[in-house]
């Protein structure tokens, strides 16, 4: 009997010593950003979604554990002139109302050197999905850790801008998406 | 220097006049076609154009002014005290609205979020970071400026058309491509 309690006691402790690090980890929408950057006719033109949300379960300890699910607002993302968020939500570019969210949905990760990860996985946008790689650096700092990096993607994968706007002399196809997400109950590096 | 060269602006000033003339009065245009095209490829490229032409012009008004400054006109042929005011006081005017215009056309796109890379190639440094309320108020002030520009530049083609037509004084040889 004593034992078995003692057995109890000790699987208890171990739980709660591992339970940081299998936690669902939160996603603090305020202090995170995704960005993007086109290119038109030279000129860079900044964007971010405001409204996003993940799923992270991830044990810096255990990379190739990792689940990584992300949802992004599509109709959330904000440009400098109204003219243009008027036009981002169209049939030609996003066509917002038909597909309101753009999805990833992570595959492999690995470890990539110290506190750097690449994380693979689907990203779906307007109802195409596709393969990316995702490099990620992490920083822990007062309890919260922050996941950024920076990938490209191109626009034309994912019927982007249609019609006249496939010219890509006038929007390059390259569009670069930059991110800085900050989770809490990150376990340490 | 005799008296012919005396009559007449330099050479470099009568070629920047009417370059910059032309420039300007196609600007112009431009800019009252394309704010009002939907969005549309065309109306990108036009943008875009317009954003390089008005810092050409900006950039060879610079020169201009340099070259106005160190470089006496000649002088004022016989009119009216009131009419050699009004004159110059529309080339003040002009001369302060070639920086006006532009420079502000050139914040309003670092407000709208556009930075400005001249002939898609040379980046320039925005002024003033994307702020919607910013970008509109920009927008109306560029445009009034223009407006007022074009007001002075009829006033002056009108001036000129009346000392060449009616008083036929050869005011127009002294900015004239031809040497008289």
């Amino acid at each position: 009997m004593k034992s078995q309690h003692l057995l109890a006691t000790a699987l208890a402790a171990l739980a709660c010593a591992a339970a940081p690090a299998f936690a669902q980890q939160k996603l603090l929408p305020a202090q995170s950003e995704i960005s993007f950057t086109s290119k038109q006719m030279g000129v860079p033109v900044d964007g971010k979604f405001k409204k996003f949300d993940a799923q992270v379960a991830f044990d810096p300890k255990k990379p190739e554990a990792a689940k990584i699910s992300f949802a992004i607002d599509i109709g959330s993302a904000s440009l400098g002139s109204a003219e243009t968020e008027a036009e981002l939500v169209k049939a030609e570019w996003f066509n917002t109302k038909a597909f309101p969210q753009a999805t990833f949905q992570s595959g492999a990760v690995k470890a990539a050197g110290p506190g750097k990860f690449e994380v693979a996985g689907k990203l779906a946008i307007k109802g195409a999905s596709h393969d990316v790689l995702v490099p990620v650096t992490l920083a822990q700092a007062g309890g919260t850790t922050t996941a950024s990096g920076v990938f490209t993607i191109k626009r034309l994968d994912f019927k982007i801008g249609e019609g006249d706007w496939k010219d890509t002399s006038m929007v390059a196809n390259d569009v670069q998406v930059k991110f800085k997400l900050t989770l809490s109950g990150v376990g340490a590096m | 220097m005799n008296t012919a060269t005396a009559t007449r602006y330099s050479g470099i000033a009568i070629a920047l006049h009417w370059v910059l003339g032309l420039a300007i009065i196609g600007s112009f245009a431009m800019g009252v076609y394309m704010s009002d095209l939907a969005m549309s490829p065309t109306r990108l490229k036009l943008f875009n154009y317009h954003k390089w032409a008005g810092i050409t012009i900006l950039a060879l008004s610079a020169l201009r002014l340099l070259w106005r400054l160190t470089h006496r006109p000649p002088a004022d042929v016989a009119m009216p005290a009131w009419q050699a005011r009004v004159a110059h006081v529309t080339h003040l005017a002009l001369y302060a609205l070639f920086f006006a215009v532009p420079l502000v056309g050139w914040a309003y796109s670092s407000a709208a979020g556009f930075p400005v890379v001249v002939f898609g190639l040379l980046p320039l440094p925005d002024f003033v970071s994307p702020d919607k309320a910013l970008a509109e108020v920009l927008k109306a002030t560029h445009g009034n400026l223009a407006f007022l520009m074009a007001i002075l530049v009829l006033g002056h083609i009108a001036g000129a058309l009346k000392h060449q037509f009616i008083d036929r004084d050869g005011l127009l040889s002294r900015m004239s491509l031809r040497k008289a």
